[in-house]
């Protein structure tokens, strides 16, 4: 793999090319909730992908950013040192401009024993009508490392995007991985989150998801958290709302797999219009010293939330859409 | 009363899941005045005080509630709102990731962060610790009932119905509430105190009774509390502590039949 020099302003007097393709990223990196001058700090790693090209890569100490362009897409590996204290969340952003096209991500997380990372994430596909993005995410958290991951999406407001991320995560003793998951701006189109986790021994796995899905969008999302290690702890907690046409399901699986693991599944989704939610929490348990719970509401919003908010002056249009997007925060 | 009516109720009653809890009430409240209504557990106040918002439900079956003059008795919670009007809840909802500031700007025609902190202090909470903080799960239910009352002083409605503000809050927290009360009414907000604790009636202008889904006395808080100390606070001791509800098995008609309240 190879490394992209990280000094974009350069690279603009030299390649006008990138540097429209660079705008074009940072203007819907923008969209998306992101901050473009983050991008361009000496202090903050980053990566910036639009389509297969990798436009910028910026290393801090401690981290090395690993690329390498592919037909469809990049393959990445990110590894942080044992013992790095990484003070700012590495940036994120993966795009892809066009109406049409196919955007494959394949990164690797190596976080050393010891450390910890944040990383912030936007994928941003604002003029989305025929796009693929497919992730296929490998992340290791070493020994009592921490390593935050949120992802938040922008899809635009035509739904024509299929987006399939896959994570296989492995947290060793007593580190700690929390992913955070959200695409709660602009239609969501068809997303199916694939996401394992093998916890060992006093180690953390948190996985956080928030989808808001409406006309005839598609939710699909598959958690599966095992708990192998003595005294692991997991959470899954999903938060997703529907209306018009749209359909979510959610699968959650917790695993108790060893003495003390304790883990819960907290699933909340909300229906309006002809939309349709559906939940499977599934508790596995092998060790009678393990406990595993869940807990799930799939309806309406709440009627007292409803009422103080009307009570308010708001009409129910106003006051449901405050209550998901609340939830969804 | 005070400048003329603003809300009046008239001959209002309603039937819950086959249980009559408002038996032609009838209340009428004044513009700028705090009107405190008592009862015991069970009464009806509650029950009245989300009919007259217009809360799912609680729709009347017969009687009529005026807000200005103007025939609510059919509007949406909405329209009611719109008008002037808001609800204190008793147990009031919590939002998870709205936080406080928001919260509280929601009701406002035009939010500001002057008076939101403002009413903030005025429930002797900390803007700087709560404004934003979301009104979830992780407030304790003393904190909520303040935001809550905060979000309708900061809304400075026609009318505010405040329902049991001071049910679940410390003692020391009590004072605070009367002076929120007393102030809302002086910057032109007139206020519907319900409560069971007699001693919340010193802060009102004028205070009425609920028995039996019936407003039986209307009259100067002092009035209204001998009243109540004197007919009421027995028979709860008596008969338990809802005495009047469906609960108590016909206590009600007992009671009413045997002009126990007459005594």
């Amino acid at each position: 793999m190879s490394k992209r020099p990280s000094a974009p302003s350069v690279l603009a007097k030299k390649d006008p090319a990138w540097a429209s393709d660079f705008e074009a990223m940072l203007q819907a990196y923008e969209q998306a909730g992101g901050k473009p001058e983050l991008l361009k700090m000496e202090r903050i790693g980053s990566a910036v992908v639009s389509g297969n090209h990798v436009l910028a890569v910026h290393e801090t100490d401690g981290v090395t950013i690993e690329t390498e362009e592919r037909e469809h897409g990049i393959g990445a590996r990110i590894v942080v040192a044992p013992g790095t204290k990484v003070a700012y969340p590495v940036h994120l952003c993966f795009g892809v401009i066009p109406a049409e096209g196919l955007q494959e991500i394949v990164p690797e997380f190596e976080i050393g024993e010891g450390a910890e990372v944040g990383f912030t994430a936007h994928c941003t596909f604002p003029n989305a009508q025929d796009v693929k993005h497919v992730m296929d995410a490998h992340i290791r958290v070493g020994a009592g490392a921490t390593m935050r991951y949120s992802e938040g999406h922008y899809h635009g407001e035509q739904g024509g995007i299929d987006v399939l991320p896959t994570t296989r995560a492995s947290v060793d003793d007593g580190g700690r991985l929390e992913i955070d998951f959200n695409l709660i701006h602009g239609r969501v189109g068809s997303l199916a989150i694939d996401f394992e986790v093998d916890v060992a021994a006093r180690g953390v796995a948190e996985v956080v998801t928030k989808a808001y899905g409406w006309a005839d969008d598609k939710v699909d999302v598959k958690e599966t958290v095992r708990l192998n290690g003595e005294g692991a702890r997991g959470l899954t907690r999903t938060r997703v709302a529907v209306r018009d046409r749209a359909v979510s399901s959610v699968y959650t699986t917790a695993e108790g797999n060893a003495p003390g693991a304790v883990g819960h599944m907290d699933c909340t989704e909300i229906v309006r219009g002809s939309a349709e939610a559906r939940n499977v929490p599934v508790v596995v348990v092998r060790d009678d010293r393990a406990r595993v719970t869940h807990e799930a509401a799939i309806g309406s919003v709440n009627r007292k939330e409803l009422e103080t908010l009307l009570a308010r002056g708001l009409d129910e249009d106003e006051a449901v859409d405050i209550i998901i997007r609340g939830m969804l925060q | 009363m005070k400048n003329g009516r603003l809300l009046q109720v008239e001959d209002l009653w309603l039937n819950r899941t086959g249980a009559e809890v408002l038996r032609g009430a009838n209340l009428a409240v004044g513009a700028g005045e705090v009107h405190a209504l008592l009862g015991l557990n069970g009464s009806g106040k509650t029950s009245l005080a989300m009919a007259v918002m217009g809360a799912a439900g609680y729709e009347p079956d017969r009687g009529t509630i005026r807000f200005n003059g103007k025939d609510v008795t059919r509007l949406s919670v909405t329209e009611r709102a719109r008008l002037g009007m808001t609800l204190a809840w008793q147990e009031p909802a919590r939002f998870e990731g709205i936080p406080v500031a928001d919260y509280l700007a929601l009701g406002m025609a035009q939010p500001d962060r002057e008076r939101i902190e403002q009413a903030l202090s005025a429930v002797a909470l900390s803007p700087s610790v709560y404004l934003g903080r979301p009104v979830d799960a992780t407030l304790s239910g003393g904190e909520r009932k303040r935001i809550e009352l905060a979000a309708v002083y900061a809304m400075q409605p026609r009318l505010a119905i405040l329902d049991e503000p001071d049910s679940g809050v410390d003692v020391l927290c009590l004072a605070d509430i009367l002076a929120l009360v007393r102030r809302m009414a002086d910057e032109g907000t007139s206020v519907l105190l319900i409560t069971h604790r007699d001693e919340m009636a010193e802060v009102a202008d004028r205070a009425s009774l609920m028995c039996g889904g019936a407003v039986i006395e209307t009259g100067t808080p002092a009035e209204v509390r001998e009243y109540y100390a004197r007919r009421c606070r027995p028979h709860g001791q008596q008969l338990g502590s809802q005495p009047w509800g469906a609960e108590a098995g016909g206590t009600y008609q007992r009671v009413v039949s045997e002009g126990a309240c007459d005594e």
